[in-house]
């Protein structure tokens, strides 16, 4: 079954053309790696598949679902969980707020319940915390639960952020350069976590990187954009092999 | 030792939350009592009364300041709205010399007002935050005074005389304790939670479900509710509204009690408005001179003709002196980001808790299995 | 001349004055603002002490134009100075928000400090000798004529200063960048302090020309006016110099021609309803660009 699909999406920064003709189906289940230079347009994808940027032209839909123009709250509730490049926790929360504040959309009580501790009010604040507790133990930071965000060593802020991802129930989680900043060792750990996560919560996950060895490693099927443009699509012993791609990593060869 | 004494004292002070409910049945039971047995004086009287309605001042801008993080200037505005809509109300349409009870009818009318605007300014919210945004809401601020001033029917720059004197020490502390509760239950709701994600950081905020114009719109209407709510206590206390009682100085007053207490606070709000309107009360010279009375005749004498001649303008320099010293010290006022436990829902104090649970599947060690 | 004319001639000539007046102040925001992104809410303050510099200087001292104006941009600014190392330097890396309360704070420390020394509104003396022309049926002051030109000069001069001379690249590079530019060698604290000792030297030139202008002066003076100059700055796009002047005396002719048309009651309803809708239709002002927030 197709998750996502994205057709002939463009984006424009000013005159700028930061993505173009962008297309690609997404089958349930698989983890897929998006692969590209510096400013390839990579996260630019992610924020316009989120929302935060409105596509300029073409469609991008989930479940058959439309999601260009959509606001990215009501993209995420459709059950889209997304992590940052450089991590944005709510830093002066605590770890547990971090993680209950994502659970926004699947609380069902009314303004008027919660201001006057009526109806569904109790029950769905329950549920929240027995939730968020249960991610917080998966992930083990329960014992961090009261601890504020930004005293967490960077490896634990990294995890909080997927913990607080998955809170939102994704079916489909992207990642953006889930290994910057880790040494060979983590990130063997870290590829290893990402498969477990995948099974135990069911994911469909796309992922932005740099680390050759993660992406090589675990993605099933790789995207490379470069200018904004893909120019390569295919399984990673195929697109080892594609000159296109080493010519966009590595330059053209020596021209004088 | 002394001080790990006084932080178990403390700790099992903040573990006796059934003293609550009891100290606000006992603080209600006062409330009628002093006024009906003189047990403090008129001016003692007043000075709690302004208390209470400079809480509910400041626990609602604390809404929009300090737990989301904006700068609204325009407090003294949406007090004004309720000021002069329950005033009016007062005085030309509900019978409320024969019916004294419809009083609160009147308040509420004038924190709906209030919020009925707040809903407008939650609007260019939406795409305007930090300086921007305070702007906006200092504009608001002046066109809500200088509009009050160009309508002659509402007395104009005159303002309106004469309001009948319906806020009573029962009532305002009624209207205090409920606005507390009913911030705290927001603060402390999935809605509260996304004002707080907001501050922090509105676009990850948007990413994680949170529908933030929807929050935003509630947090402003909440906080200027409650604004319109104190006007409405207030101009029944003062019995005098004019456009000049609700310019800026008067923002700026709950400003300095909001970041005083501490941003995203309740219990900070609370401090600062009582600390900052106690304190101005005390450096009074009628004040200062009973304090210095023990002072031999020869002392005394000059010392008081000089408070009597200069210290209202004194106090005035100390006190925004005191601020940017707070400010410089306590960038987030004494109480900032912290809560007085008693407030905080047993519910959300537990699951902040470390609990010992079966232990769970490690990521890791599952992995490690393969 | 018709009398239609002459009329408009010369509220256009009083819209002028007050422009020039607001243009000094609004530099100093726009300034300190393109340096620090902070508005410096105590400036419109800093300009009411140099009206209260100017009738020192004029009735203790008993000097002349000239050097009252010197003495006053001079004592202005050191007082800006002291304003920044005092208060506000502490604060750079705190929350925004202590900054802006902090500034509150100093703005109404100033009011009620200078209420504390003088409780009676003051009468400055007339420097200068006021002579009136009559340009068919246009009454035109010298007094009108000095402001607004020395207005003009001092604006050119700033202008100059800031395009043209190292300190004014230093201050551009800081308002650019705060994090790499220090490693280049930029005394960011130095270029820091010469900004809020420019803009309080001009805003205290605007306080002795008001102070000539209208020549009753009181502690209160430099609220509506401050934030007069601070809308200036904002509809010619907070941060740029000549946005701050050409928003100035957009301002003093909407203020004049509002004035003419409708009660004096209205004149700050509508400087704050055109601040409205600039802010939401235009955030950035008239030379201002938006800022594209990155993601």
């Amino acid at each position: 079954m197709t998750l996502l699909t994205a057709s002939k999406v463009k984006h424009y920064f000013g005159g700028l053309c930061a993505v173009s003709e962008f297309n690609l189906e997404l089958q349930a289940g698989e983890l897929m790696g998006i692969i590209g230079p510096n400013g390839a347009g990579k996260t630019t994808i992610f924020n316009l598949i989120t929302g935060v940027y409105r596509a300029s032209e073409g469609s991008i839909q989930f479940r058959g679902t439309e999601l260009v123009g959509k606001t990215p709250h009501q993209i995420t509730a459709l059950r889209i969980g997304r992590t940052f490049q450089n991590i944005r926790l709510f830093r002066d929360l605590s770890v547990l707020d971090n993680v209950r504040i994502a659970h926004y959309a699947q609380g069902e009580y009314s303004p008027l319940e919660a201001l006057l501790q009526i109806g569904r009010y109790q029950r769905e604040e329950r549920r929240i915390i027995d939730n968020s507790r249960r991610l917080l133990a998966i992930f083990h930071l329960e014992a961090m639960a009261a601890e504020t965000a930004k005293n967490l060593p960077y490896g634990l802020q990294r995890r909080l952020e997927i913990a607080r991802a998955l809170a939102i129930g994704p079916e489909l989680l992207l990642l953006d350069e889930p290994a910057a900043g880790m040494n060979p060792n983590e990130i063997d750990l870290l590829m290893e976590f990402i498969q477990w996560i995948r099974k135990e919560f069911h994911l469909t996950i796309l992922l932005i990187e740099h680390q050759m060895k993660l992406v090589m490693g675990i993605c099933e099927r790789l995207k490379v954009l470069d200018f904004g443009e893909t120019i390569a699509d295919g399984t990673p012993e195929q697109i080892q092999n594609n000159p296109k791609v080493l010519e966009a990593y590595l330059g053209e060869g020596p021209v004088g | 030792m002394k001080s790990s004494a006084l932080i178990e004292t403390k700790e099992w002070l903040a573990a006796q939350r059934w003293l609550l409910p009891i100290l606000i049945l006992i603080g209600f039971g006062l409330a009628f009592a002093i006024p009906e047995y003189g047990l403090f004086n008129k001016y003692v009287q007043l000075v709690m009364m302004y208390v209470g309605i400079n809480i509910i001042l400041a626990a609602s801008l604390n809404l929009v300041n300090g737990y989301m993080g904006e700068f609204s200037l325009a407090h003294a505005g949406f007090m004004a709205l309720g000021a002069y809509t329950s005033a009016l109300l007062t005085m030309k349409v509900l019978p409320v010399a024969e019916y004294p009870g419809l009083f609160p009818l009147a308040v509420l009318a004038g924190g709906l007002v209030a919020a009925l605007f707040g809903l407008i300014v939650a609007v260019p919210s939406f795409k305007t935050r930090g300086d921007y945004l305070a702007l906006i809401t200092l504009a608001f601020l002046m066109i809500v005074k200088s509009l009050i001033e160009n309508i002659d029917v509402i007395g104009g720059p005159r303002g309106i005389p004469g309001i009948r004197k319906l806020t009573t020490l029962p009532w305002v502390f009624f209207w205090t304790v409920l606005s507390l509760w009913v911030i705290r239950n927001f603060v402390y709701s999935k809605y509260g939670r996304g004002v707080l994600s907001i501050r922090e950081d509105e676009i990850a905020s948007e990413l994680m479900s949170v529908n933030t114009r929807r929050v935003k719109f509630l947090a402003f209407t909440l906080s200027s509710f409650f604004a319109g709510i104190a006007g409405g206590l207030f101009a029944h206390l003062l019995q005098f509204i004019s456009p000049r009682v609700f310019d800026i100085i008067k923002s700026t007053d709950v400003l300095i009690m909001v970041y005083l207490g501490g941003i995203a606070s309740l219990g900070g709000s609370i401090l600062g408005a009582t600390v900052y309107t106690v304190l101005l009360e005390l450096l009074r010279p009628s004040t200062v001179g009973a304090l210095l009375s023990w002072l031999p005749d020869m002392l005394f004498d000059p010392l008081n003709e000089y408070f009597i001649r200069h210290l209202g303008v004194w106090r005035m320099v100390i006190m925004p002196l005191a601020l940017v010293l707070v400010m410089i010290f306590w960038p987030r006022g004494i109480m900032g980001l912290r809560e007085f436990r008693w407030f905080v829902p047993k519910r959300d104090l537990d699951a902040h808790q470390h609990q010992h649970h079966a232990e769970r599947e490690n990521p890791h060690d599952a992995s490690h299995r393969q | 001349m018709s009398e239609g004319i002459v009329y408009w001639l010369q509220q256009l000539l009083n819209a002028l004055q007050l422009g020039s007046i607001y243009g000094l102040i609004a530099l100093g925001y726009t300034m300190v603002y393109g340096i620090l992104t902070m508005i410096n809410f105590a400036h419109g303050d800093v300009f009411m002490i140099g009206a209260f510099f100017c009738f020192l200087a004029a009735v203790y001292l008993g000097l002349p134009f000239a050097p009252v104006l010197l003495l006053t941009m001079i004592g202005t600014a050191l007082l800006g100075v002291a304003i920044e190392r005092l208060a506000y330097k502490p604060l750079r890396h705190a929350p925004r928000v202590s900054a802006i309360i902090t500034a509150l704070g100093v703005g109404i420390f100033l009011e009620n400090f200078t209420l504390a020394l003088a409780p009676y509104p003051k009468h400055i003396p007339a420097l200068l000798e006021n002579t009136n022309w009559n340009l068919g049926g246009v009454s035109v002051s010298s007094l009108q004529i000095i402001i607004i030109c020395l207005s003009l000069g001092l604006m050119f001069l700033l202008d100059y200063v800031v395009h043209r001379t190292p300190v004014g690249m230093a201050m551009r590079a800081i308002s650019w960048d705060k994090t790499f530019v220090p490693l280049m060698g930029v005394p960011v604290d130095l270029v820091i302090s010469v900004t809020f000792a420019i803009g309080a030297g001009l805003a205290g030139a605007a306080g002795t020309m008001y102070g000539l202008a209208y020549p009753v002066i009181d502690p209160y003076m430099g609220i509506m006016v401050g934030w007069k100059a601070f809308i200036s700055a904002v509809v010619g796009g907070i941060g740029n110099i000549r946005g701050a002047m050409i928003g100035a005396f957009i301002l003093g002719g909407v203020e004049i021609f509002v004035a003419a048309f409708l009660p004096s009651t209205y004149r700050d309803f509508v400087a704050f309803a055109l601040l409205l809708v600039l802010l939401i239709v235009r955030p950035y002002g008239i030379l201002g660009s938006p800022r594209i927030q990155k993601v």
